[in-house]
C-alpha cells in the first residue's frame, strides 16, 4: 500500500457473525479481492470493482459491497473522476481503457421522448385477445410489386432475413467475451427467432449450428473469414466502426488469444490480434461496394451484406453512401455503444447520441429515395422496450443491444471487461471463470428478457392503437418532446409535448 | 440448397443425375433473368449463354467461355455452377475488367483467364488455381484462405489484404499496399512473390506468411520498393533481392542476414515461382536478398494504462 495515488472505490465488508467459512467468496472473485486471513475473510478493497459475485454468491449473506466513504473536496470543473484519471495515469503511463459503453452524464434524449396513446376518438386495441404483429424482414425491399393475373408475385425480392421481434444482439466476439457467453446468446437468439453477432472474432466450431441464426462480420483484421464461415451466417456485416471507439481499431492482447479463440480467429495463439482502424482495402464509397459485392459474390447472392458504422457527425450522408453502395443493411452504433476495451478519452468524447443518428439517417434517405433500399438497425444504448419502440417510430427497422443481452448473464456494467477477469465468466477467458457461466441457464435468462421486452412492445402497440411493428416504423408523429431545444426537436422531426 | 448438398455428395464419388443438370441450367436461367431483365437478345450474352449451356449438357471436365460483353455477376454465376458440377478446368476468353472472378470459389479447379480481369480476383477464394495470361487490377486474393493465383503480367494494389493461405504468383511489378495484414494459420502459410518492384506500404500490419519481391529487370536508379515497408508488421518474414535503404523501413521492422534455413525456404518458394515464368533459378538466386522481421511481436504492447 506504500506511496499510492489512488484510494479504494469500493469497500467490502464481511459479517464475521454471519461468515461460515466456506470461502464460496474467495473463490468466486475473478479479481484476487478476498482472502483468509488467521480465519477470517478479509478484502483487498483496492481490487474490488463491486461486480457483487461474492455478494451474490455468499450463501449466509455475510458480505455487503459499499463505496469507499472518502470524501474529496468538491469541484464541479475538476470531477473526481478526472483526477482519478491523472492519478492512474501517473502511476501507469499510457492510453487508459474501459469498457462497455459512454458513462458521462451526457443528456439521454430518449429520455426526453414520450410516446402517445389513444383515447376516446381512436380505438386501442388489446394485445391480449388481438393479435400484434412484431415480425421484421431485414433486407433490400423493391421499390414496387408486381403480380401476374393469377395474383402471385412476379417482382423478385432480394435475400430478407426474418426477426420474430425487432431486436438483434449486438456484435461481440469471441475473445472479448467466453464462449459460453457466446453460446448462451446464440442459443437465446435461435429461441427467440432473431440474430446474434460474431463481432470479428470469427466463428467457433461449437457455434456452425447456430450459424442460420448469425450475422458474422468481415472487420479491418479479417479475423477467422473465410467462405465457410461467411456461407454458414444469415447476414455477413462489414464492420467499419463501433460506437464505443468510432475510427479506430482493436487491439485483442496475445493473452487472452487462448488456444480456442486462436482457432476461431485462425491466428497462431498468444498473438496480438490487432484489428487496423480503417480496412485497408476500403478508402472511398467505391472500395466499400467493392467488398460488398465481393461478400455477395463469394455468398452466391443469397443474404443480405450489412455494413456497421459508428453515428459521427456527417452520419446520414455516409449512410446514403452506402445505401448506394449496395448495403443491405446499415447499422448505425451510437455514441453509448458498448465495447469490451476502448480508450477512455474515445469512448467518451467521439460520436454522436443514436436518436439525433437514426433521425438524421432516415430522414437523408427518404430524401434520397432509398429507404426502402435497406434496413437500418439502430444501436448504442437500447436500455428497455420503451428505446426499442422510440428508436423504432424514429426510422429504425430493428435495434442491437449488447449490454442489454449481458445483464441477464449477471452483468453489472463495472466496466473492466478490458481486464479479463470478470468473475461472472463473460468477459474473460480463464476456464475457472467461463465455466461458471451456463449457457443453457444463460439462453433462459436472456430469451426471458426478449420476451418481456416484445410482451412490452405488443402492450405500447396496443396503446397506440397499432397492430404491427411496421405501423410504428418512422411515425415521428407519435413521439412528443419534453425539454428538448428547437434544433434538436427539429432534426427529431418531433414536435413538443402539448402541440 | 438442395442443388449444392447433392453436389458436394457427388464430388465424393456419387453420380449425378440428369435432372440435376437441368436444374442447374434452369437456376442459371432464372438468375439471369432476374439479374438482367432487359436482356437483349443480339447480346454476346445470349451468345455467351447459349455455349455455355450447350457445353455444360456434354458433362464435361472442362469449358470454356468467351466473357465478351458478359456482366460480371453472370461471368462469375456460369463460372460458379460450372464448378460446381464438377467441372475441373475453366478457360475465360475475352475477359475485359469483370470484377470477383473466383470469389469464395471452393474446390480444385483450375481457371484459365484471357484478356485483363477486374478487381477483388479470387477474394474469399478457398482452392482454385487461377491463371492470368494478363495484368491483373487491384484486390487480388484479398482474404484469401486456399489456393494459387499466377498472373502472367503486373497487378495493381491491396494485393491478398488479410490473406491467410495459398500463393500469389506475379510476374512483374505490384502496386500500393501488397500484402497488409497477411496472416499465417496452423500450416496455412501465404506467400506473395513478385518479380518486378513493388509501391508504399509493403507488407503494412504484416502478422505472418512470406512475401519475396524480386526486382528483376528493375532500372539501376530505380527502388525496388515504395516508403513505409512493414509499418506496424508484427509477424511473418519479407525477403528481398537487393538492398534497401533504411529510411524506407517502417519501424517495426529489422533487417537480418539470411540464413541456411532462409535460403532453403527462398529455394523452395522460388523454385516453383522460376517454373511458372521460365525463369533461371541460379540467376535469380545470385544476388543477395535482404530479410527483415518484426522487432516485436507485440508493436502495441505498451500503449495503455491499467
Amino acid at each position: 500500500m506504500k506511496d499510492r495515488l489512488l484510494t479504494p472505490e469500493f469497500r467490502v465488508v464481511v459479517d464475521h457473525q454471519r461468515c461460515t467459512q466456506c470461502h464460496r467468496c474467495i473463490t468466486g472473485c475473478g479479481w484476487g479481492t478476498l482472502s483468509c486471513n488467521n480465519g477470517r475473510i478479509v478484502a483487498d478493497d483496492f481490487k474490488c470493482v463491486a461486480c457483487h459475485y461474492c455478494v451474490t454468491h455468499c450463501p449466509t449473506g455475510a458480505i455487503v459491497v459499499e463505496e469507499f466513504p472518502l470524501a474529496f473536496k468538491p469541484h464541479a470543473n475538476w470531477t473526481v473522476g478526472l483526477r482519478k484519471n491523472a492519478w492512474r495515469q501517473a502511476q501507469s503511463p499510457g492510453m487508459l481503457l474501459t469498457g462497455m459503453g459512454n458513462d458521462q452524464a451526457y443528456p439521454i434524449v430518449f429520455d426526453h421522448l414520450v410516446l402517445d396513446a389513444c383515447q376516446v376518438t381512436n380505438p386501442s386495441i388489446d394485445p391480449l385477445r388481438e393479435p400484434m404483429e412484431l415480425r421484421t424482414y431485414l433486407g433490400r425491399k423493391p421499390n414496387s410489386l408486381a403480380f401476374d393475373s393469377l395474383g402471385r408475385l412476379i417482382t423478385p425480392l432480394e435475400p430478407q432475413v426474418k426477426l420474430e421481434t425487432p431486436i438483434v444482439f449486438a456484435a461481440m466476439s469471441y475473445g472479448s467475451i467466453s464462449l459460453n457467453a457466446q453460446k448462451a446468446l446464440a442459443m437465446a437468439a435461435e429461441e427467440c427467432g432473431i440474430l446474434w453477432n460474431t463481432g470479428e472474432g470469427g466463428l467457433h466450431k461449437d457455434l456452425y449450428p447456430y450459424g442460420h441464426c448469425a450475422t458474422v462480420q468481415c472487420a479491418s483484421g479479417r479475423f477467422g473469414v473465410h467462405s465457410g464461415y461467411l456461407n454458414a451466417a444469415a447476414v455477413v456485416e462489414i464492420k467499419i466502426g463501433q460506437g464505443a471507439k468510432p475510427g479506430i481499431g482493436g487491439h485483442l492482447p496475445g493473452e487472452k488469444v487462448s488456444v480456442e479463440v486462436s482457432e476461431t480467429r485462425m491466428i497462431p495463439p498468444g498473438t496480438d490480434a490487432l484489428s487496423p482502424a480503417p480496412h485497408h482495402d476500403i478508402y472511398s464509397i467505391e472500395d466499400l461496394r467493392q467488398l460488398i459485392y465481393a461478400l455477395k459474390e463469394a455468398t452466391d447472392y443469397s443474404k443480405p451484406v450489412s455494413v456497421k458504422i459508428a453515428a459521427v457527425h456527417n452520419v446520414a450522408a455516409i449512410t446514403a453512401g452506402m445505401v448506394y453502395a449496395g448495403a443491405d443493411i446499415v447499422y448505425i452504433d451510437g455514441f453509448r455503444g458498448g465495447t469490451g476495451a476502448a480508450p477512455t478519452i474515445i469512448r467518451d468524447h467521439i460520436g454522436i447520441p443514436i436518436e439525433l443518428a437514426i433521425a438524421a439517417v432516415d430522414d437523408r434517405l427518404r430524401q434520397e429515395g432509398i429507404r426502402s433500399q435497406a434496413s437500418i438497425i439502430a444501436a448504442g444504448s437500447i436500455r428497455s422496450s420503451a428505446d426499442v419502440a422510440k428508436a423504432i417510430a424514429l426510422g429504425a427497422d430493428a435495434v442491437a443491444i449488447g449490454t442489454g443481452a449481458l445483464l441477464p448473464l449477471g452483468c453489472r456494467v463495472c466496466q473492466k471487461c478490458y481486464t479479463g477477469n470478470c468473475s461472472w465468466g463473460i468477459a474473460t477467458q480463464r476456464p475457472e471463470l467461463t465455466r461458471r457461466l451456463d449457457p443453457v441457464l444463460g439462453a433462459e435468462r436472456v430469451s426471458n428478457l426478449i420476451e418481456s421486452w416484445s410482451l412490452e412492445l405488443k402492450e405500447i402497440l396496443g396503446a397506440l392503437g397499432l397492430n404491427a411493428i411496421e405501423s410504428l416504423r418512422g411515425s415521428r408523429e407519435r413521439l412528443r418532446g419534453v425539454g428538448l431545444d428547437n434544433t434538436t426537436l427539429e432534426i427529431l422531426g418531433v414536435k413538443p409535448a402539448g402541440r | 440448397m438442395v442443388i449444392y448438398g447433392l453436389i458436394r455428395e457427388n464430388r465424393k464419388g456419387s453420380l449425378l443425375v440428369d435432372t440435376q443438370w437441368e436444374e442447374c441450367l434452369a437456376r442459371v436461367d432464372s438468375f439471369v433473368r432476374r439479374t438482367f431483365p432487359q436482356q437483349n437478345h443480339q447480346l454476346p450474352l445470349s451468345r455467351a449463354l447459349y455455349e455455355w449451356q450447350e457445353q455444360l449438357r456434354q458433362r464435361p471436365r472442362s469449358i470454356r467461355l468467351d466473357a465478351e460483353g458478359v456482366y460480371y455477376r453472370i461471368l462469375n454465376k456460369l463460372v460458379r455452377e460450372a464448378v460446381n458440377m464438377g467441372v475441373g478446368a475453366v478457360e475465360l476468353v475475352n475477359v475485359n475488367g469483370q470484377r470477383y472472378i473466383g470469389d469464395g470459389l471452393e474446390g480444385p479447379v483450375r481457371i484459365d483467364i484471357y484478356g485483363v480481369p477486374g478487381n477483388d480476383l479470387a477474394a474469399f477464394m478457398d482452392g482454385p488455381h487461377i491463371v492470368v495470361h494478363n495484368n491483373a487490377q487491384d484486390g487480388v486474393g484479398n482474404t484469401m484462405n486456399e489456393g494459387k493465383v499466377t498472373i502472367y503480367g503486373d497487378a495493381g494494389d491491396v494485393l491478398g489484404y488479410g490473406m491467410r493461405g495459398g500463393k500469389l504468383h506475379i510476374q512483374g511489378d505490384v502496386g500500393y499496399r501488397v500484402g497488409i495484414h497477411m496472416k499465417s494459420y496452423r500450416d496455412q502459410v501465404p506467400v506473395i512473390i513478385a518479380g518486378g518492384r513493388a509501391g508504399d506500404f509493403y507488407g503494412e500490419y504484416m502478422a505472418g506468411g512470406v512475401l519475396i519481391l524480386l526486382g528483376l529487370g528493375k532500372k539501376n536508379e530505380q527502388s525496388i520498393v515504395g516508403d513505409y515497408l512493414g509499418t506496424g508488421m508484427h509477424g511473418g518474414v519479407i525477403y528481398i533481392r537487393g538492398q534497401v535503404p533504411q529510411h524506407r523501413l517502417g519501424k517495426e521492422v529489422g533487417s537480418s542476414p539470411l540464413e541456411e534455413k532462409d535460403r532453403a525456404l527462398l529455394i523452395g518458394y522460388l523454385t516453383e515461382f522460376c517454373a511458372d515464368f521460365a525463369l533461371n533459378l541460379d540467376e535469380v538466386l545470385a544476388e543477395e536478398f535482404l530479410k527483415l522481421v518484426p522487432v516485436s511481436h507485440r508493436p502495441y504492447g505498451k500503449l495503455y494504462s491499467y
